[in-house]
């Protein structure tokens, strides 16, 4: 019983999270980065922050992170980091000569106030960025927001800094694909592809996160959107981005700089969410529906009537990323599943209100907080028990402690593969989730079962 | 050992003040340091007859973190042992963070022990109390005196006022204390009377009252305080009676700040109508 002091009873709480249900804005950004072909995200602060960056996503990923540091030190700290910065400038094309580095600041650097674009001007004037490569930033203070923000506004910053129209439309849309895994990204491409509609999709992450073993270390993998294809996006007929948090500032931004229009969208995570991406898709390149797509549709329709039983009325808590839970929370609805308590560590009443709109027909009171931590969530756990969990690995020890069956879904997954292989998003994400929700209940079943009902069949 | 903070409003005169009253104590044998906390440096400029030295910051930032204090001291006028902070330059860094630094690291290097015999330490801040860094002095263990230089014009008082709220803060949680309002005359009308009664009302008393003197300029443009370049003159035995008033001085009060409408019916009454 490792959390054993949570008590039932809910009391108010102010100036106090405990297992928050999100992380800090570097590791966003240095994610968002990483999506960028042939780029060294670059950590603007003390080593401490860079190395827990690094290391969450490398425990997520299962790939080694690179990413580079101002390494503050007290002198740092009080003379402001721009001699370290323009170092670590010169230090980074000259060793490991990437074609961007894209840097964010920390909680330090934004306290004392060094204003990156002013250094990077300097690094410039001095010669240490070599003509074709770039500096790129964005502001992270992490006592701002989440991870999804810093993903957020790492991503608007690849459009501040490289978005451009020459005056042409280009029969080509832009996708944000939010904060999700490179398999994700890849499976939105394969849509897209599978539709015949041009894309750039950034960030793209796949190929650079999820990448094979060659038995070979390349430093900057074949995955990542170009520099290039960052710079046609402002010549793209349209942008869509999917999920609200992470994705809306770039598109807008987008509109804004090179008045490209955009449309924001949900993650594309179940039917409804994923149609309506499809839809859009359809309609702004002015296409139909290829056959396979809608079989696959049908294909995530068949387990959903073959299994619909096993769905109906299961009470499930979560917790997670905003984006996600409101495509996840109209999934559930959408199988006759009753997602009853929801947190997530985003301030949002937007949020609240979305989730009450799309659980409205919910025959079961609903719990829905933002911003809100685990402990909260455990609480109300203890007060109306649920028969599964999903959320991230930190979920694991409400599962254990209640004995409810967890399917790991979200950032962090610190503890188990596939998130980066297979994908959530789309017709055969949707069965992917499907098919994890039903392992999760039916080994339960299984397990719970009196030896008179264990059954063969199910 | 008395560790002592001098604050006040920016351009009010506290490292002139300081450096003079400092030269009045080591004229009396005592062994003074002055910590200067302003990133310029010039706060032992009088002293030491110019700004030739190194500052904390830096040498930290020169030689890392292998400080010797004899690289960072120098000796002023009468023995008085000088030591700048410095900071960085306008608009980059962090200066507060760098009087934080710098006085870790003083402690650490064995400044204030006991082996040292100092009977005073002096620290000259920059301003207002606008952040951590510049409250440093007046932590928990540092200095537990503070003496608030301030002239009879609004805004001296009003900063001097709002320094009082950032102390309150302090003395509850430590030792520190008010030891008294310094006036550094700017010949505003009623100054001595009004600056009597504002100190009264902050619960503290006016502990002397500091003419203005073109001697103070001549000295400094000399670099040096008025006891140095004119012992005989008036104006260093303003400085020398301030020296002994702090010497010899036992009230020690939590200060009582104002609300600033008060504040401003204070001006009206012994000022503006007076």
């Amino acid at each position: 019983m490792l959390l054993r002091h949570t008590p039932k009873e809910i009391n108010p709480r102010k100036a106090l999270t405990i297992n928050p249900a999100k992380t800090c804005q570097p590791i966003g950004a240095m994610y968002a980065a990483l999506g960028i072909h042939s780029c060294l995200p670059h950590s603007h602060g003390s080593q401490g922050c860079c190395a827990y960056h690094r290391s969450t996503l490398t425990r997520h990923y299962k790939e080694p992170v690179m990413a580079a540091t101002s390494s503050f030190t007290e002198g740092a700290s009080v003379f402001g980091g721009q001699a370290n910065l323009v170092q670590a400038i010169d230090n980074i094309f000259t060793i490991y000569d990437p074609d961007v580095i894209a840097v964010h600041t920390t909680c330090l650097s934004e306290t004392i106030g060094d204003d990156i674009p002013q250094i990077a001007r300097k690094a410039e004037a001095d010669g240490k960025i070599p003509s074709g490569k770039f500096v790129i930033h964005v502001n992270t203070p992490s006592y701002v927001g989440t991870h999804v923000t810093g993903f957020a506004n790492m991503t608007k910053a690849m459009v501040d800094y490289f978005a451009k129209s020459t005056g042409t439309r280009a029969n080509r849309i832009n996708i944000i694909p939010g904060y999700v895994e490179p398999s994700d990204m890849e499976e939105i491409k394969r849509i897209a592809e599978m539709m015949g509609v041009p894309i750039v999709l950034f960030p793209d992450t796949s190929n650079v996160l999820n990448r094979p073993q060659t038995g070979k270390y390349e430093m900057f993998p074949k995955g990542g959107v170009t520099v290039e294809a960052l710079m046609s996006t402002g010549d793209s007929m349209a942008t869509i981005g999917l999920g609200r948090m992470a994705s809306s500032p770039a598109a807008r931004a987008l509109d804004t700089k090179c008045k490209v229009p955009c449309e924001i969208l949900d993650l594309p995570i179940g039917f409804k969410a994923t149609d309506r991406f499809v839809d859009t898709l359809r309609k702004t390149a002015a296409i139909n529906v290829p056959d396979a797509l809608n079989e696959e549709r049908g294909r995530l329709l068949d387990i959903v009537t073959d299994m619909h039983q096993y769905f109906y009325g299961r009470k499930v808590a979560l917790a997670g990323d905003a984006d996600q839970l409101i495509a996840l929370t109209e999934f559930l609805v959408s199988i006759d599943m009753w997602p009853v308590h929801i947190v997530t560590g985003t301030a949002g009443k937007d949020f609240e209100a979305r989730i009450r709109e799309i659980t409205r027909n919910v025959p079961h009171p609903v719990n829905v907080s933002a911003p809100a931590d685990m402990f909260l969530l455990h609480q109300w756990i203890k007060n109306e028990p649920v028969d599964l969990l999903i959320g991230n690995t930190y979920l694991k020890y409400i599962a254990r402690d209640e004995d409810i069956p967890l399917v790991r879904f979200g950032f962090p997954i610190l503890d188990r593969v596939g998130h980066s292989y297979f994908p959530t998003v789309g017709y055969r994400g949707g069965m992917r989730l499907l098919e994890k929700i039903l392992d999760a209940l039916m080994d339960r079943q299984d397990r719970d079962a009196p030896e008179e009902s264990f059954e063969l069949v199910m | 050992m008395r560790k002592i903070a001098i604050y006040g409003k920016g351009g009010i005169g506290k490292s002139t003040t300081t450096q003079n009253t400092v030269a009045g104590l080591a004229e009396m044998g005592r062994k003074v340091m002055v910590v200067g906390c302003d990133p310029k440096a010039d706060s032992t400029r009088l002293l030491l007859g110019g700004l030739s030295q190194k500052t904390v910051l830096d040498t930290l930032r020169s030689e890392g973190e292998d400080v010797e204090l004899e690289d960072i001291r120098k000796t002023g006028f009468n023995g008085t042992i000088c030591v700048e902070s410095g900071g960085p330059e306008p608009g980059v860094g962090c200066a507060g963070r760098g009087i934080i630094t710098s006085i870790n690291l003083l402690e650490q290097l064995g400044a204030y022990a006991e082996s040292e015999k100092l009977d005073y330490a002096f620290y000259d801040v920059l301003g207002d109390v606008v952040c951590g860094g510049f409250a440093m002095p007046i932590r928990e263990g540092k200095a537990q005196e503070i003496y608030i230089v301030v002239s009879g014009e609004m805004m001296a008082m009003y900063a001097a006022n709002n320094i009082c709220k950032g102390i309150v803060k302090f003395a509850e949680a430590g030792g520190v204390r008010l030891g008294g309002l310094i006036c550094n005359s700017r010949k505003v009308d009623n100054e001595q009377e009004m600056i009597e009664a504002f100190a009264e009302q902050l619960g503290t008393y006016m502990i002397h009252f500091v003419p203005r003197d073109n001697m103070v300029q001549k000295a400094e443009i000399n670099r040096k305080t008025v006891i140095e370049f004119d012992p005989g003159h008036s104006q260093a035995g303003e400085y020398r009676t301030l020296a002994k008033k702090i010497e010899e001085n036992q009230t020690h009060v939590v200060p009582k700040p104002m609300h600033t409408d008060e504040l401003e019916k204070l001006l009206i009454k012994h000022g503006l109508a007076g």
